[in-house]
């Protein structure tokens, strides 16, 4: 019997050689793709049993951990949550992560290489891994005033440190409660997310650097930045100015908002006094002048047709190519298929306030492991030269005027001199234009960059960019000034 | 039977190897259960010392046992089963960290855990690990009851389908419940019926020698011989169709015909056993959806995650094993919790994802040498009953591993077995520890020096060294 026992022996042997292999297969070469299956969520369990690192701003906590006693052990709060929503995000069991909370989860979570030997102590000394901070740009005043400002209207806000493009407000409309996103009940978070995705307003969207709309007037800095940088022009320049501008090889016009001469009895203006009562006419004709690969070329070092990453994704700004003459003299008005962000048409105005140098925007200014040692502080650091300093000279004179006897008197603020611009957009199908207003103040030593935008504000004529965007303006411009 | 006699390798008892063994086994369940605690807790278990010199005394009381009435038995077997024990002991422990937490923070009871339950299971299965070995010196005295154990063991079988006593759990009517005691007889039955395989295969197996026909260059048994087998096949067919429970019908058939195989030394019925087992399995595939839903999930776990009785617990097994990895989380570190009924079916994936492909495969190496001390003492048993006992436990215990652990990690489809000693449950516990007291049993008396060596059969000895 026992040759039979000898071989049952072997055969028991290649049985357990074959759990073995199995399992080495199992753990080892096939755990990569089961870690990262759907429906594991012990990944986000992982996540969940460490204490996530805060997102702060001005040394406060916007987002942070506290310890809970259920299966999850910490719970995602957001001080604030709506304010800062769209900058944070959401940290979600449900839906992920987004905003700067999938941004830079890898410091918040811990997971970053920077922490890497923080890491190995904790595992050596059976510490509680921890993640970093996050120390966002965002001036909290101005963020407070931006969203008080433009209220429950649908629009967004963004303003810049034009020296440095750090983000001092970000602000979307409407916005949601990331606290709301972020709790433990999926029941709960599946009915939010569901109330936000039925909203034709679209509360998940960050309108300040993910949606693009037509810039309309406000557009008008970059095709007055292209005709001074030409050298055939100055703000004094005898330009056309009639009440509309007949385009060539169609039978429409480009008419003035007003239908009337920009320069009441003549056909000729200056380009000061065009760019003060944003005359369609007469940009549309010095659009065609300087021609489309001009404009399209002021555009790009203004930032068009690029994205950006603050670390947030943006939406990419565009300035189109192939347009024929019509096509050009309307899109020198931000008509046509021009499209920009919000954040976009702050850049413009922070470059001109910047002696015509655009600094990359970004929105965390540091990084700090859990024991608060840096990791990393952003340098600003320069994006491109838009201009010359003559040139944004010139232009800061320029804008100054629309605030002071321009189309933009309700920027103004008493005792600082504030350059800013109008814009209404029209966006067709029978819906009301949106409203625009970008500025900067003070005007001789910039301190803040503001673009505004109120969607479908109303107000058929060129008026509701001041009526309605300016003063959201002044009140961010006043928060970081401080007046 | 041309080696009835060996010569042991040395005559020593080699108990002090096994009380330094049985020592490393508890200190290092120790060990676990003090990485269980500072990992969940952050501090050493108050009542660490406590366990320890329970466990510890639990287990001296088992080799004193050996010693005196088994005191030539195997020395690893012991050590490698307190080790299997007490890691069970901790995961369990460690799991009811995991989930009385929650319910208490959610209904303010402080509920017991299952570990002290499976701590008094234990001690009944030492102690009844004892009483095997007092009562039963000699092995040979369980052959007077083959077929007293052969009505027992179908008894224990057919019970849970006894109206009123059986109770289905999970789809798998195998349960029986007593008042607040419950019990899964099929842990009992797979003892006994390997003793009455054992007595009954002794006495038949010349009879079921005898070549019949030749075909394809291997002696057929004869037709007539071939009752025995279709009725094992037919009862194990039994289990599966009336009880739902693939792994113990699996595990009685096979064991049946390796332990045929031993008595006969016939490749044949190890064929025949293969054809009827393909057979068998092939039908009930075709006519039975719960195996056909079985076969489904093992062959594609992620398509059938939602469904009612589908894969989410084979999947989340998976899952956990993946995550633990190389390494593992760490004992207390992982959340083994999440797979359902982790602390029976799914134990080792639970020790898959703490202890990683490390500790795992470290613990089906020590199957492995539980089955292999136990093939090794059926070699070098002296009598034939002996050798098909031991053949038989040992090879019972690592089919019943392979199912279990093969089906946990997908090499197999998943059938309901308990992991020896690991998993969470009274039956099954005591009926291992029982298994393991014959085992000794049979290996005392295959090492024991001869008391008075013969000569003559000195030219057909074989030399095992045990």
């Amino acid at each position: 019997m026992n040759r039979p026992l000898r071989r049952v022996s072997i055969a028991v042997l290649v049985l357990f050689l074959a759990l073995l292999a199995n399992l080495n297969y199992l753990q080892v070469v096939a755990a990569p793709a089961l870690r990262n299956a759907t429906g594991n969520y012990r990944l986000v369990l992982e996540q969940y049993s460490h204490e996530r690192g805060p997102i702060l701003v001005d040394g406060r906590p916007v987002a942070y951990s506290t310890a809970t006693n259920d299966k999850l052990k910490y719970l995602r709060g957001y001080s604030n949550g709506s304010l800062y929503a769209q900058v944070t995000g959401y940290y979600s069991i449900v839906y992920g992560s987004t905003g700067i909370e999938h941004a830079e989860n890898s410091v918040l979570s811990g997971s970053s290489d920077a922490l890497f030997v923080r890491r190995l102590v904790d595992i050596l000394t059976g510490r509680a891994p921890q993640g970093g901070s996050v120390t966002l740009t965002l001036n909290p005043a101005a963020q407070r005033a931006a969203a008080a400002a433009l209220g429950k209207r649908p629009g967004a806000v963004v303003a810049i440190d034009p020296s440095t493009g750090a983000i001092l407000a970000l602000v979307s409309s409407p916005t949601f409660d990331p606290n709301k996103l972020s709790s433990h009940d999926p029941s709960a978070i599946r009915a939010y997310y569901q109330t936000l995705l039925a909203n034709p307003l679209t509360p998940l969207l960050d309108r300040a650097i993910n949606q693009t709309y037509p810039p309309g007037s406000t557009f008008k800095l970059v095709t007055t930045a292209a005709a001074l940088s030409s050298g055939r022009y100055q703000p004094d320049s005898k330009v056309p100015g009639p009440a509309a501008l007949p385009l060539p090889g169609t039978t429409i016009t480009l008419p003035n908002y007003d239908n009337r001469p920009c320069t009441a009895g003549s056909q000729t203006t200056t380009l000061l006094t065009a760019f003060e009562r944003s005359c369609n006419a007469t940009y549309g004709a010095v659009g065609m002048d300087l021609g489309a690969s001009a404009l399209a070329a002021q555009a790009e070092k203004f930032g068009f047709n690029s994205s950006f990453s603050l670390p947030l994704s943006t939406a990419t700004s565009i300035f189109p190519s192939g347009l024929n003459a019509p096509q050009t003299a309307q899109s020198a008005i931000g008509q046509f298929d021009v499209t920009a962000t919000p954040l976009q048409m702050a850049m413009v105005a922070a470059a001109i306030a910047n002696r015509g140098v655009l600094m990359k925007p970004y929105l965390v200014s540091e990084v700090r492991g859990p024991d608060l040692t840096l990791l990393s502080r952003t340098q600003p650091s320069v994006l491109d030269t838009a201009v010359s300093p003559q040139v944004a000279a010139q232009m800061t004179t320029m804008l100054v005027d629309v605030v002071t006897h321009g189309t933009g008197p309700n920027a103004a603020i008493p005792g600082v001199e504030v350059a800013g611009k109008t814009g209404t957009a029209q966006v067709g199908n029978g819906k009301k234009p949106h409203a625009w207003f970008v500025s900067f103040a003070p005007a001789q030593d910039p301190k803040v960059a503001v673009a505004v935008i109120v969607e479908n504000g109303g107000g058929a004529a060129e008026v509701s960019g001041n009526q309605l965007a300016a003063p959201i303006a002044r009140a961010v411009m006043e928060a970081v000034i401080g007046k | 039977m041309s080696a009835a006699t060996v010569a042991p390798a040395s005559t020593r008892s080699r108990r002090a190897a096994e009380l330094v063994m049985l020592l490393f086994a508890i200190a290092l369940a120790m060990a676990a259960y003090a990485s269980v605690s500072l990992a969940r807790l952050g501090r050493l278990p108050s009542d660490m010392l406590g366990y320890g010199v329970g466990l510890g005394a639990l287990m001296l009381l088992a080799h004193v046992t050996v010693r005196r009435t088994a005191r030539y038995a195997d020395p690893v077997l012991l050590p490698v089963v307190t080790l299997l024990n007490g890691l069970g002991l901790v995961m369990i422990h460690r799991l009811d960290l995991a989930s009385s937490n929650r319910v208490t923070s959610l209904a303010g009871w402080v509920l017991h855990g299952d570990a002290p339950l499976q701590l008094v299971w234990t001690a009944v299965g030492v102690l009844a690990f004892v009483v095997v070995l007092v009562a039963v010196r000699d092995h040979r005295v369980l052959q007077r009851y083959t077929y007293t154990s052969m009505v027992v063991g179908l008894g224990l079988l057919l019970l849970p389908l006894v109206p009123g006593l059986g109770h289905v759990v999970n789809s798998a009517n195998i349960w029986i419940r007593l008042g607040p005691l419950s019990f899964q007889p099929g842990e009992a039955a797979k003892i006994v019926l390997i003793v009455f395989f054992a007595g009954y295969l002794v006495a038949k197996r010349d009879v079921l020698a005898l070549a019949g026909q030749r075909f394809l260059g291997v002696d057929l048994p004869r037709g007539r011989d071939l009752g025995p087998i279709l009725l094992a096949w037919l009862a194990s067919l039994g289990v599966l169709v009336f009880e739902r429970d693939l792994g113990t019908s699996l595990l009685f058939f096979g064991t049946f015909v390796v332990v045929l195989y031993v008595a006969t030394e016939r490749l044949s019925w190890l064929l025949i056993g293969l054809v009827l087992f393909l057979g068998g399995s092939y039908a009930a595939y075709l006519i039975f959806a719960h195996v056909r839903q079985r076969v489904d999930i093992w062959l594609h776990p992620f398509a059938h995650v939602n469904e009612p009785g589908g894969s989410y617990q084979l999947v989340q097994g998976l899952f956990g094993m993946a995550s633990g990895g190389i390494l593992g989380t760490g004992l207390g570190r992982g959340r083994p919790d999440i797979v359902p009924l982790v602390k029976s079916d799914f134990i080792v994936a639970a020790f898959g994802e703490e202890l990683g492909l490390t500790g795992l495969m470290a613990l089906i190496v020590l199957y492995g040498i539980i089955v292999e001390r136990g093939l090794r003492t059926a070699i070098a048993a002296r009598d034939a009953f002996g050798k098909l006992l031991a053949a038989g436990l040992a090879v019972g215990l690592g089919i019943q591993v392979f199912v279990i652990v093969g089906g946990v990690t997908r090499l197999v489809p998943l059938t309901g077995l308990t992991t020896p000693f690991l998993s969470y449950g009274g039956s099954s516990l005591l009926a291992n520890w029982v298994l393991v007291a014959l085992l000794l049993r049979v290996s005392d008396s295959a090492r024991r020096p001869a008391a008075a060596p013969q000569a003559a059969s000195i030219e057909e000895t074989q030399v095992v060294r045990l």
